[in-house]
């Protein structure tokens, strides 16, 4: 008992359904198929259970799992749903059994079968206990997808350039100042030399604040996105990212699904991290704003218009967050993107030099991306200054959008977007923003929701 | 005149710290900070000891004392190697080189000449002035 609850203790979420319920059709078992089809044709237990001459309850029994049935009474169910006998029990048992196996083959040492499927074949225990089978088939399923995600974390920590070369920056910086320090604490050190070491010591410590700084922004906007990818919406960042957030086939006359297909099917990744949906989402509006606004004559227009995200709209009849998204692909390093849904969490970002995406969560609170999200159509823009050594100044424009699909009867669904452009001389007075409260210097900052780990500016 | 030592570290400012710790303890220092020519400054200039950074531009200190070993001039030189590195298979990378002792950054002075007094030793040899 103990042991059981130890386990629970160190679960991380709450462990997949077992196959009956979450897998695909010929993952899932035979009673779930008979309750899932029964309940497809508006029959009630009772009555198909008095058809094929059983009780109610071994039917509520059979349908959830705690029965193994087979033969006669398969077919008679078969026949009472109107399907045929091999729809009910193909593969699946299998599945199970084949799960449970591998689950066994984990628990033993590397290489040999355990010792307990070799005495107990898993057959027997997904026949008396199906429901428990199954739950140790998800345990064991979880188990080797946290396992993985250990490993991609700690490869990244063991091997990532960027990390080691920031922490070699750090750990140099501190001990040019430890040197410095201990021989400064010397009081009979000739002037000229604690002038050179009082000099050491500044710009070691503005140095350090730097790599510092660097090394917490790094770590809280992942700036490679080529990296590792820890939820389908960062694998979707991923995938839009290797093509530089452009999209050159579906930029093609008569460019369509079939291309799109092709884009998704050639990134597994995109698949085995379940943002294959989310992907095929993003290009087909993709292919929708490269279909309203080819580039050729979208260039053409922008030049005309003013560079107004609200004209471009009206000239190519499309939504502002459409013509904010085309400038964004074809804009390439110029041009950073980023969209949330109604609760502030980023959904897609296309980042720009010098303003900063955090990776997870929402981004700064005075972003004009949430201001948008409160007054929807209403195109918001406004110049930035995002904090720095050498602060940088972007013209952020951001529109939110109700998403179709949205009906009478329930909350309007947002999603706001936000075009981000870099912006040399000008005289306009930027509003002072960040990336995120956590790597943001600015202590008076009213938005801020919490404490920033880095000190504010260095001297 | 002291003990020669090379000090082969690339960080400006690091390098002008130990040049000064040690300067006023008595050796004589000679600093190099390419990787590349490092050893043959320290063929040049026979020291009691080596200070030898890992991460150099132009070549790694892993290089440089694999180098240094391989010359029979050279191979008895006490080499501390100092690195930001601490891992373990850095560790065991010099070890398998042939370091004599190996240090990870930040340090304290005190330790950095405790250390290279006791590689070093007080008898006169190579490097002796």
């Amino acid at each position: 008992m103990q042991k059981h609850t130890r386990n629970r203790r160190f679960s991380l979420s709450p462990p997949a359904p077992p196959p009956a319920a979450s897998g695909g059709p010929q993952a899932r078992l035979t009673g779930s198929r008979i309750r899932e089809r029964r309940l497809a044709r508006g029959t009630r237990q009772a009555d198909l259970a008095k058809t094929v001459g059983i009780s109610p309850a071994y039917l509520n029994l059979i349908e959830h799992n705690r029965r193994r049935i087979g033969g006669k009474l398969v077919v008679d169910l078969a026949r009472a749903l109107g399907v045929e006998p091999a729809q009910l029990t193909e593969g699946a048992e299998d599945a199970l059994v084949t799960a449970l196996r591998e689950a066994g083959a984990r628990a033993g040492p590397p290489g040999q079968t355990s010792p307990v499927s070799e005495r107990e074949p898993p057959e027997d225990f997904a026949t008396r206990f199906p429901g428990w089978a199954g739950l140790v088939a998800g345990q064991a399923r979880r188990i080797g997808e946290l396992e993985r995600l250990v490993e991609t974390l700690t490869d990244r920590l063991a091997h990532d350039p960027h990390l080691a070369a920031a922490l070699h920056e750090v750990l140099s910086a501190v001990t040019a100042i430890r040197s410095a320090a201990a021989i400064l604490s010397d009081p009979d050190i000739d002037a000229e030399w604690r002038a050179r070491f009082l000099r050491s010591v500044r710009e070691e410590s503005r140095r350090l604040s730097e790599s510092a700084e660097g090394l917490v922004t790094w770590l809280d906007t992942g700036a490679d996105f080529a990296e590792t990818a820890l939820s389908p919406v960062d694998q979707l960042g991923v995938f839009a990212a290797r093509s530089g957030y452009r999209f050159d086939p579906l930029e093609r006359p008569g460019a369509g699904h079939r291309e799109i297909e092709t884009l998704v099917s050639a990134d597994p990744a995109l698949i085995e991290a379940g943002a294959g949906e989310l992907a095929h989402a993003l290009l087909a509006r993709y292919l929708a704003d490269a279909r309203a606004m080819p580039a050729e004559a979208f260039a053409a227009s922008r030049a005309a218009a003013g560079d107004d995200p609200a004209r471009l709209a009206a000239a190519f009849g499309v939504g502002v967050d459409a013509v904010l998204r085309r400038i964004a692909a074809l804009g390439g390093d110029g041009a950073g993107l980023v969209t949330c849904d109604g609760a502030g969490v980023l959904t897609l970002r296309k980042p720009v030099e010098g303003f900063a995406l955090p990776r997870f969560g929402a981004g700064c609170p005075l972003w004009p991306l949430y201001q948008a999200l409160s007054r929807p159509a209403q195109p918001v823009s406004c110049l930035v200054e995002m904090p720095g050594r050498v602060p940088r100044r972007f013209r952020a424009r951001a529109v939110a959008q109700v998403m179709p699909g949205t009906g009478f009867a329930t909350p309007p669904a947002l999603e706001a977007t936000m075009l981000i452009e870099p912006v040399e001389d000008t005289p306009e007075p930027a509003i002072p923003m960040g990336s995120a409260c956590r790597v943001c210097p600015r202590d008076a900052c009213p938005a801020r929701r919490e404490p920033s780990i880095l000190s504010a500016e260095a001297g | 005149m002291g003990r020669r030592i090379v000090v082969v570290e690339d960080e400006p400012n690091i390098i002008e710290a130990i040049s000064f710790i040690l300067g006023r303890a008595g050796w004589s220092v000679t600093t190099h900070a390419n990787g590349e020519t490092a050893v043959a400054a320290i063929r040049r200039a026979v020291p009691a000891a080596v200070l030898l950074d890992v991460m150099l531009p132009g070549r790694s200190g892993f290089d440089i004392l694999r180098d240094l070993r391989a010359d029979p001039a050279l191979a008895a030189v006490p080499v501390l190697m100092l690195t930001a590195r601490g891992q373990k298979k850095d560790r065991e990378l010099a070890e398998g080189l042939g370091v004599t002792r190996f240090m990870t950054k930040p340090f304290s002075n005190a330790e950095l000449l405790a250390t290279l007094n006791e590689i070093a030793g007080d008898s006169a040899g190579p490097g002796a002035g």
